[in-house]
């Protein structure tokens, strides 16, 4: 019995360092994303019809449909494994948050996982209704008055989905429903970075609000990092 | 012997079909129940070809011949998204729920009242128009909410309505005063990009969704999904979401209902309500005051 049950443990044990150990040692892609061309230049929001949301903003701030950054950087890009890594079986525990605040989005473009928790909550002193319009998803819409405890949703598919605010017309946002956790929304200088893949071949998809996507093919061995640049067409409109 | 065997087997093999392959089997189709009745997919068929196509679509997504001139746009079945349900926001309505919305039509829009067909012709049509989309195979339709007891009708219910109504910005859209003339009314638009006006309480007594008050309730506690209209009901507590029942039929100015005569029995209630009144009248016919 000792024997047998030793056996069995020294098994686990393996596993999970060999776990443990793969983990850290995949490969990762890195890349930047940028356009090329003028984009549309983004029109500045007039809230005065909520001054509450108004005083919040030193200056009017502008609609988020194309954020660049310096080196014609292009910001809220998601970048993700589209094809050749496995679905994840379960969602991460930690939810994605999603906050209303100054009649704006933080973030305008929030990724996270199918069954994945979302959790969405109204900082302004003004009632909100989330509404975002899915087409393969269940569409809701709710009233988030201020001071409501935050609402806690899920998405059962992959999808990207544009959210709005109706009471607010110039409120809107996107969520990225994504399959497995390989994903990185780009930032400031529009780098981003997919870490600890395992060895394989995959497909890895950009993804932008206003210009679409384009995917890339890459093949990962061992512990390489390799660099993919994602360049999109900007329009003037 | 053997061909009682035979028969016995063949017998078994026809079992087995019917039980496996119900779908298969035609015109045994029943695909919608409400309450007694049973709807039937292919009597469906027919009768949405004769009566629904025009505007709904060959293929129900609500592109019919009709379509482009009409406002709101008709219903596209194949995304499966409802106004008028008893199911929480998000959710598949319940048979009953489409049955009702046929029989009664949909106030403000071109779609009319089905009530002349039978209710075994409507139940049919409902079988039908699930067969659009395959929600209705992946999904089940969600639980209907629960509507308490209408408590007894108050003065302080309709003031506590009326403070609801302020502090969830019903006005935002609908207007102070429920003329649907809200800062954000204009800028409102459907999930498929549509304008589309706020309810104005002032000039009728139907909502989209029904006449009662128990239709009423249902409206904001489930929300009208495919429109701006959100659900409540994580913010309203059902005793007082009666409230805000009470309140609203007292913005129903032309339509008269107990709750209006107890409002119009006060002061300040008889003063505004007169002051609205002139709205909707044949001498006063879209005049704001």
């Amino acid at each position: 019995m000792g024997i047998k049950q030793g056996f069995v443990a020294g098994v686990a044990v393996l596993v999970v360092s060999a776990a443990l150990y793969a983990g850290p040692s995949g490969g990762t892609i890195s890349g930047k994303v940028t356009y090329e061309g003028t984009p549309a230049k983004q029109k500045p929001i007039d809230m005065s019809k909520e001054p509450s949301c108004a005083q919040q903003h030193a200056t009017p701030i502008t609609t988020e449909t194309v954020v660049t950054g310096p080196n014609n950087a292009l910001e809220n890009v998601v970048v993700y494994i589209s094809a050749g890594a496995p679905d994840d079986s379960t969602a991460p525990g930690q939810p994605a948050k999603f906050t209303q605040k100054g009649c704006q989005y933080l973030p305008h473009v929030l990724a996270f996982e199918v069954n994945q928790t979302l959790e969405i909550a109204n900082d302004d002193q003004t009632s909100h209704n989330i509404h975002p319009l899915p087409k393969v998803n269940r569409e809701w819409n709710k009233s988030q008055p201020p001071g409501t405890p935050p609402i806690s949703e899920k998405y059962d598919k992959p999808e990207f989905i544009p959210v709005k605010c109706n009471i607010h017309p110039w409120m809107h946002g996107n969520f990225a429903v994504l399959k497995n956790s390989h994903y990185a929304v780009s930032q400031g200088e529009g780098s981003f970075t997919l870490p600890n893949l395992p060895p394989g071949k995959y497909t890895i998809t950009a993804w932008h609000e206003s210009y679409g996507d384009q995917s890339q093919e890459v093949t990962i061995t061992g512990s390489e990092t390799k660099t993919v640049n994602f360049v999109f067409k900007a329009k003037p409109y | 012997m053997r061909t009682l065997k035979m028969k016995s087997i063949q017998l078994f093999l026809a079992v087995i079909a019917i039980a496996v392959f119900p779908a298969l089997t035609p015109g045994q189709q029943v695909d919608a129940h409400i309450g007694k009745l049973s709807g039937n997919t292919d009597a469906g068929k027919h009768l949405y070809f004769r009566y629904c196509w025009g505007c709904h679509g060959f293929r129900g997504n609500g592109e019919g011949e009709n379509a482009p001139y009409l406002n709101p746009t008709p219903r596209n079945f194949v995304a499966a998204v409802f106004k008028c349900r008893s199911t929480p926001t998000g959710t598949l309505p319940i048979d009953e729920d489409l049955y009702n919305s046929v029989g009664r039509g949909f106030n403000t829009t071109n779609m009319p009242s089905w009530i002349e067909l039978t209710d075994q012709n409507r139940a049919d049509l409902i079988a039908f128009i699930k067969s659009f989309s395959p929600r209705w195979k992946t999904e089940k339709p969600g639980t209907p909410i629960t509507v308490p007891p209408e408590p007894k009708l108050t003065l302080e219910s309709i003031r506590h309505g009326h403070e609801l109504f302020e502090k969830l910005e019903c006005w935002k859209c609908h207007g102070q005063e429920g003329y649907g003339d809200g800062p954000s009314a204009a800028t409102l638009t459907d999930s498929n990009d549509q304008p589309i006006k706020p309810y104005d309480f002032a000039v009728g007594w139907r909502f989209k969704c029904g006449v009662t008050n128990h239709d009423l309730y249902k409206i904001f506690m489930t929300g009208l999904d495919g429109t701006p209209m959100p659900s409540f009901a994580d913010v309203i507590k059902p005793e007082e979401a009666w409230d805000l029942v009470h309140f609203l039929r007292t913005l129903q100015v032309t339509h008269k209902s107990p709750e209006l005569t107890l409002w119009e029995s006060t002061k300040e209630g008889a003063e505004q309500v007169a002051a609205k009144k002139i709205y909707g009248t044949p001498t006063g016919s879209g005049v704001k005051q």
